[in-house]
């Protein structure tokens, strides 16, 4: 790829801010230089957060029903899956679901909610009042 | 070998040759991010189907996390000083006493726990690497290689990035060069990092790994013709791309930084071929382009109008295309 080819599509995921890579010159002489992001790049990495979102989004609903519990929504909220949760949390996969059930949530030891609302980056409160505060 | 110049931030186009380049850099070995990746043996293709990650197979164009360190100590002629710890405090605490000396270290780190990065990059990746070079209070003062400034980050920030769980879990991983050897001999060093990746492109054992993999990718797409969810096939091709398009390599998954790799491996063993294998490789970096933009292009549509033989085309190209560069690197 020339420089002049280099993709510069601002790429609003990237918030500004600019990559290095490499590209040749008019005289074929390699060179580092910038992007600030390609529109393909742009497309398939908001392609798997909208999926991410949209599950949030059924987990939010469900939550409300007391189908499952907080931890489902949080979990796609921050772009996991139960396995991905799983090891994050050094459970295992059957664990994390079962700590979906609403029943269960509601009477899991302070210390596996506080390990949680510390990955989810939230406090136990809004963890346990989720989504009644919403 | 702890020094006292301070060290001069530089942007890279990957985290972990990034760290490892400007670590050498400050230890007087002054070589190109694409040298390092090339003698390191960074380059790879592999489609390991049976690997899941999120129920998508693991595709890479690079070496597993960790290699180039390693690749720097078996080829540069670097010693490494490398920790993993069990204890969270005593990596605090040996973290700030090697800073304090003046010492600037290389660290893994979850990308999910760095404040600095861009939300929408926060996924639950572990092995980004990062340098830090210096602390003033809580703050640890951080040269992170794929950005463009200096940043900084809270102690109980960095602690979490470097102590997260999960797969390629960093466990406080710490690492600085300790002996350098400045005299050691470049040119042997590429010919024989040239030699085994063309060896492992070719020749792998496995039908996933090397040019048979990536034509086991273009198979593996085809076969999605028959696939009834749409939205999982949109799903897997977008996903092949993200794999392609980790920071930094401008969407050719890693092939310009060999390129460039080979181009200054030509000029320094004055070897034509291997300018001219770095033309090839260019080009080959085009074509995963052109894949990304047509797989991107298929994920964007809202409609079934795109053909996965066509993108499967556009995937046996690339593998055609790289033999041609192994075969040509091969007799040089």
């Amino acid at each position: 790829m020339k420089i002049s080819e280099v993709p510069q599509d601002d790429a609003k995921t990237m918030h500004g801010e600019r990559k290095a890579m490499y590209a040749v010159d008019d005289q074929g002489r390699y060179t580092q230089t910038t992007t600030k992001g390609w529109e393909a790049e742009e497309i398939v990495l908001n392609q798997v957060i909208g999926e991410f979102e949209e599950k949030a989004r059924e987990a939010a609903t469900r939550a409300g029903n007391n189908e499952t519990s907080p931890i489902e929504y949080f979990m796609y909220k921050n772009w996991m899956d139960p396995l991905t949760l799983a090891q994050a949390m050094g459970l295992y996969r059957w664990q994390v679901k079962r700590h979906f059930k609403p029943g269960v949530f509601k009477k899991l030891d302070h210390k596996i909610l506080e390990a949680y609302a510390r990955l989810f980056k939230v406090s136990v409160d809004v963890l346990i009042n989720f989504p009644r505060e919403k | 070998m702890a020094g006292s110049k301070p060290l001069e931030h530089r942007q890279y186009a990957h985290c972990e040759s990034g760290v490892v380049t400007a670590l050498l850099r400050h230890h007087s070995i002054d070589i190109s991010e694409p040298m390092v990746f090339g003698i390191t043996g960074g380059l790879t293709f592999a489609y390991i189907p049976f690997i899941k990650m999120t129920n998508m197979p693991i595709v890479s164009y690079r070496m597993m996390p960790g290699s180039i360190i390693k690749g720097a100590v078996k080829n540069l002629d670097v010693t490494f000083k490398t920790q993993r710890y069990r204890d969270k405090e005593a990596a605090l605490a040996e973290l700030i006493d090697l800073i304090d000396l003046g010492e600037i270290v290389g660290l893994q780190t979850s990308v999910y726990w760095l404040p600095y990065f861009p939300p929408e990059m926060r996924f639950q990746f572990n092995a980004h690497n990062l340098i830090v070079y210096g602390r003033e209070g809580v703050e640890f003062l951080v040269s992170d290689p794929v950005f463009e400034h200096t940043v900084r980050i809270k102690a109980e920030d960095l602690q979490n990035a470097r102590f997260a769980r999960g797969t390629l879990a960093p466990k406080g991983f710490m690492y600085y060069p300790v002996q350098v050897n400045t005299s050691f001999d470049l040119q042997e060093a590429i010919k024989k990092s040239i030699k085994r990746t063309v060896h492992m492109m070719l020749y792998a054992p496995v039908p996933f790994i090397g040019v048979k993999g990536i034509h086991y990718m273009g198979r593996r797409i085809e076969r999605l013709k028959t696939h009834k969810d749409l939205r999982y096939v949109r799903l897997f091709l977008g996903h092949i791309v993200r794999m392609q398009e980790e920071i930094g390599t401008g969407g050719g998954g890693f092939r310009f930084m060999y390129a460039a790799f080979l181009q200054e491996a030509g000029q320094i063993l004055k070897s034509q071929r291997l300018e001219e294998a770095s033309r090839m490789m260019t080009e080959a970096g085009d074509m995963w382009r052109q894949f990304a933009l047509a797989c991107a292009k298929a994920c964007k549509s809202k409609t079934a109008n795109f053909d996965v033989e066509d993108i499967a085309r556009l995937v046996k190209k690339c593998a055609i295309q790289e033999k041609l560069v192994y075969s040509l690197l091969k007799t040089s």
